[in-house]
């Protein structure tokens, strides 16, 4: 038995939506260095739909493949919907994480989260 | 595969194994029985210690089997402790980068009233003799300092620390399952007066080791029972574990100059390599390591990622990140060198053995360089390093 399930080795090794979006209109980032685990999401909306989305990880294999799988589940969905985003629903797309891994994903909901924040923050403003 | 983590354990040797196939098969017996079948057994077991004694320089009565490294490290600090106890002594030096089967039992001693020194091991990875001597006073029972660190490989100066010891009639053990078979260990020669060592550390099966013990030291029982192993450790002894780990001793011990020198230029040939690595950094004196020990922190990545990486290219290395471990915090070994938290957590142990060719230790630092470099080209970490956002570390 492997470490990860297939499908967490997959998102690892080839991970989806790498990198950032310089005009981006949302921006969230969450963990830190001496944890180990740092994750920053770019989200590009428009219309109240998250039409582009890009992620940068610094964290282990489980944490990049959450990242990825994150920005997939998010992609092309509504604002509201994104909001309602769980760890759970990251870690089952998956085909689960490791116990003590499960954090990972706690990551990806709160990076997503902290964007989206970000991002209602900025409209209350304007 | 290219296997590139022998500090973590061993391939059997076809000796060893080729051992301890022939006793499961052939001589089963009990050592204990009288009849000529356990006899044959006990003619085996007791062979066995006698050439672990010779190697290591001591005598077979000064030599107990046990189940590995870490019941041979509780068994000598646990029994030094209750001798110093005895007498009114409760204070224990050690240091801050042992392994845990010496740091737990330390921490298990400390909540029993003891008082423990974790003392510094410096930048460099290696424990100065000036520092135990200032340590030790009236009430020290027993100093512990490993012969070489498992993570960082750095080879501490025992012998000294042994000369300390004695000078003060404190008790000296070391753990030195990373050092024996690897690097020259003579209890006599090294001022040892306990020893702790385990089998699948240098080509022997596991679920086997060996305390030495310097004759006229009272050992305290982890285990009791029956009178095996001169009532020290009960439980019927694994005999052919035990010959199969004589043998690999004896062979192994017989190959240390040559494989030193195999070892050391491919170690240094990757430390070359992988130092050209921008914000790398080596971790553990460059000298005084053991010759098979290669240890980096890599700045803005992490290690479970790297090591899953470098597995896909065919790569079994070690890491001293929290991810690999599954606590929070990095390797110990790493933070009492002095390196941030930060950094601890992009690390990445090589140990080789003199097998590795040097087109495959080519390989090793082509794969860590392009793997160091794709993680940072996602590194959130790695750009703000990069755009002056946080100061490098490294």
């Amino acid at each position: 038995m492997a470490l990860y399930s297939e499908k967490v080795m997959d998102h690892f090794l080839h991970p989806r939506n790498v990198g950032i979006i310089e005009d981006a209109d949302a921006v969230g980032e969450v963990g830190n260095a001496k944890c180990g685990d740092i994750m920053k999401m770019y989200l590009k909306i428009e219309n109240d739909i998250i039409t582009d989305v890009k992620f940068e990880t610094f964290g282990c294999g489980s944490a990049i493949a959450s990242s990825s799988m994150a920005t997939e589940l998010i992609k092309g969905k509504p604002v509201s919907e994104a909001l309602e985003l769980t760890n759970k629903a990251v870690a089952e797309a998956l085909d689960g994480l490791p116990d003590y891994k499960m954090h990972c994903s706690v990551l990806a909901e709160e990076a997503i989260k902290s964007a989206l924040e970000n991002y209602n923050k900025g409209k209350e403003e304007a | 595969m290219i296997y590139a983590d022998n500090a973590a354990t061993t391939k059997m040797s076809d000796a060893a194994a080729e051992t301890m196939a022939a006793l499961i098969r052939d001589c089963w017996g009990n050592p204990s029985s009288l009849y000529l079948h356990g006899q044959k057994a006990k003619e085996a077991l007791e062979k066995a210690r006698e050439d672990v004694a010779a190697v290591i320089g001591a005598s077979p009565r000064e030599i107990y089997f046990t189940s590995g490294g870490s019941e041979s490290d509780n068994q000598a600090i646990v029994s030094a402790a209750r001798l110093g106890k005895e007498k009114g002594k409760t204070h224990i030096i050690s240091t801050a980068f042992e392994h845990h089967a010496v740091l737990h039992t330390l921490e298990k001693l400390k909540d029993e009233g003891f008082d423990i020194t974790l003392l510094p091991v410096h930048e460099n990875g290696i424990v100065r003799p000036d520092e135990v001597e200032a340590a030790i006073t009236d009430s020290t029972c027993l100093v512990t300092v490993m012969f070489a660190n498992n993570e960082i490989g750095t080879v501490q100066p025992i012998r000294e620390i042994g000369a300390v010891c004695r000078k003060h009639g404190v008790l000296f053990h070391t753990d030195a399952v990373q050092a024996i078979a690897h690097i020259p260990v003579n209890v006599a020669d090294d001022n040892i007066d306990m020893l702790s060592a385990s089998a699948h550390k240098f080509h022997g099966p596991k679920g086997s080791g060996f305390l030495y013990v310097k004759k006229g030291i009272r050992l305290t029982n982890l285990i009791e029972g029956g009178a095996q192993e001169r009532g020290k450790r009960a439980g019927t002894e694994n005999v052919p574990g035990i010959a199969a780990m004589a043998r690999a001793l004896k062979d192994e011990s017989a190959k240390i100059d040559e494989n030193t020198a195999r070892l050391v230029t491919l170690r240094n040939k990757l430390i070359d390599g992988l130092s050209q690595i921008e914000h790398s950094a080596l971790n553990g004196d460059p000298e005084h390591r053991l010759p098979g020990n290669v240890n980096f922190c890599f700045e803005g990545i992490e290690g479970e990622a790297l090591l899953l990486l470098l597995d896909s290219k065919g790569i079994a290395a070690s890491s001293g990140s929290a991810c690999t471990s599954g606590s929070l915090d990095p390797s110990h070994v790493l933070l009492a060198i002095g390196r941030p938290h930060d950094v601890a957590h992009g690390s990445l142990r090589l140990s080789i053995g003199p097998d590795l060719t040097d087109d495959e230790a080519d390989y090793i630092i082509k794969s860590v360089s392009e793997v160091v470099d794709y993680l940072r080209s996602f590194s959130p970490v790695w750009r703000d390093l990069q755009s002056g956002k946080l100061s490098h570390l490294l």
